[in-house]
């Protein structure tokens, strides 16, 4: 890991048995766009802030929500760049147990992939950990599964969960709302108002991005501006 | 003389309805020379996953061994059973990192996926996989055991119907081959699980 000259790790205990530097790296995390996950009994939907910096920006290059395999994404709150080195490395993963079993790897596979390579940089010389958290949704045999992964490579298992700048108030949003029977519309209905309970400035198709995976075809895809528009249609 | 006839093999897998069989002979020999009739071909690799390797013992053992290692270290980290599927994909990986230099098998796969259904494979030395749906044949007698599996298999057999199939194929085959015989083992599974006999033939 790292090709540093550096034979120690820079991530080091405090005397209060801290690590700081994971510490910091959450810090990171929450000045980042705020990402919710919501697990619905028949799929997972993933949504975040996309708010760009200017008109100027060219939203169409700009995303967020990437896929893993055919049943499995992700998105990030933190640094950008970090989070594009995780989502090749762990697609490479995937792609080398797909070459090796003839299967998909299960959702909580990818998971502790991600969460093992996110540990490594904890203890290896010459590298920083990650300054992100990723929330990862996919279906596969044994249902859908949504995780979240931090920056230590400590992984949970959700029902619902916010990460990134209004993590906190998004959770006690999702707190109330969640219940286990809840279905996908429902869900995408509840992550368009918990996105808007934060968002600043008024939230349209163009400046959130939103990912379903459903039991009807467990594939993991974007939602297009034009489908967008029609659940904030509803949701208004 | 090939270096895949130098210990001498027979081996049989075959689909019943909802049940598969797989069959091999017992013998250990060097060249001519038996030197045991116990000799395990056939191997458990899950409940519902047997593997048979025919070829070099050496190597028979070898990948046993290895193989053991991968499905034990899978099931521990994914807290789940290899499918049948999934197993023949790993063993044909397995052979083709050897490529240039390759184990002396040519294996046999038998199980049946999570529906029940029954599975069967065969590949060469170096992992090119053949799917079929009746049986699947490796060895020292290839010639015999696809005759007298193509003449005695039909379709939807019961257990006991298969049983005695893939028992009269293997046994017909192996008198007619120098290098296999020398005792035979059966193992029948079902949803049920598995019974494993062993055949009384000719000890020459």
């Amino acid at each position: 890991t790292g090709d540093s000259s550096y034979s120690y790790s820079l991530t080091t205990f405090s005397r209060s048995g801290k690590l700081l530097q994971i510490e910091y790296a959450l810090t990171a995390v929450s000045e980042g766009k705020t990402a919710l996950g919501i697990k619905a009994k028949n799929g997972v939907v993933l949504c975040t802030d996309k708010k760009l910096g200017s008109r100027l920006v060219d939203s169409a290059g700009v995303k967020k929500l990437e896929k893993l395999t055919e049943n499995c994404g992700l998105v990030y709150a933190g640094v950008g760049p970090d989070y594009r080195v995780l989502v090749a490395k762990a697609r490479k993963q995937a792609q080398q147990y797909a070459l090796t079993y003839g299967e998909q790897k299960p959702v909580k596979g990818l998971v502790q992939d991600l969460a093992a390579v996110m540990q490594e940089y904890t203890q290896s010389g010459g590298v920083r950990p990650f300054g992100v958290s990723l929330l990862v949704a996919g279906y596969d045999d044994e249902g859908p599964h949504l995780y979240q992964v931090d920056p230590s490579g400590a992984y949970y298992g959700w029902k619902a969960s916010a990460i990134g700048k209004n993590y906190k108030n998004a959770r006690s949003f999702l707190e109330k709302r969640y219940s286990d029977d809840v279905e996908l519309d429902d869900a995408i209905h509840t992550a368009l108002l918990t996105m808007r309970e934060g968002f600043e400035g008024e939230m349209n198709q163009h400046n959130i991005e939103l990912a379903i995976i459903g039991d009807n075809d467990m594939l993991f895809k974007t939602l297009s501006p034009q489908e967008l528009k029609d659940y904030l249609d509803e949701a208004n | 003389m090939s270096i895949m006839e130098h210990n001498g093999a027979a081996m049989i897998a075959m689909a019943g309805a909802d049940c598969v069989a797989i069959a091999a002979d017992t013998r250990f020999g060097l060249r001519q020379q038996t030197v045991a009739v116990d000799f395990e071909k056939v191997f458990r690799m899950t409940d519902k996953t047997y593997v048979g390797f025919g070829g070099l013992a050496t190597d028979v053992q070898t990948l046993r061994a290895a193989l053991r290692f991968r499905l034990s270290t899978y099931e521990l980290k994914e807290e789940r059973v290899m499918k049948p599927k999934a197993f023949a994909n790993l063993l044909s990986h397995v052979l083709y990192e050897k490529r240039f230099g390759p184990y002396f098998v040519e294996p046999i796969v038998a199980g049946l996926d999570d529906d029940g259904k029954p599975f069967l494979c065969g590949m060469d030395l170096i992992g090119a996989p053949v799917f079929c749906g009746d049986y699947v044949v490796s060895g020292t007698c290839t010639p015999n055991l696809n005759g007298m599996c193509e003449a005695l298999w039909r379709p939807d057999m019961t257990p006991d119907e298969l049983f005695e199939a893939i028992s009269q194929c293997l046994l017909a085959s192996v008198d007619r081959d120098a290098l296999s015989g020398w005792g035979a083992i059966v193992h029948v599974i079902t949803k049920d699980g598995v019974t494993s006999k062993r055949l009384k033939g000719r000890m020459d």
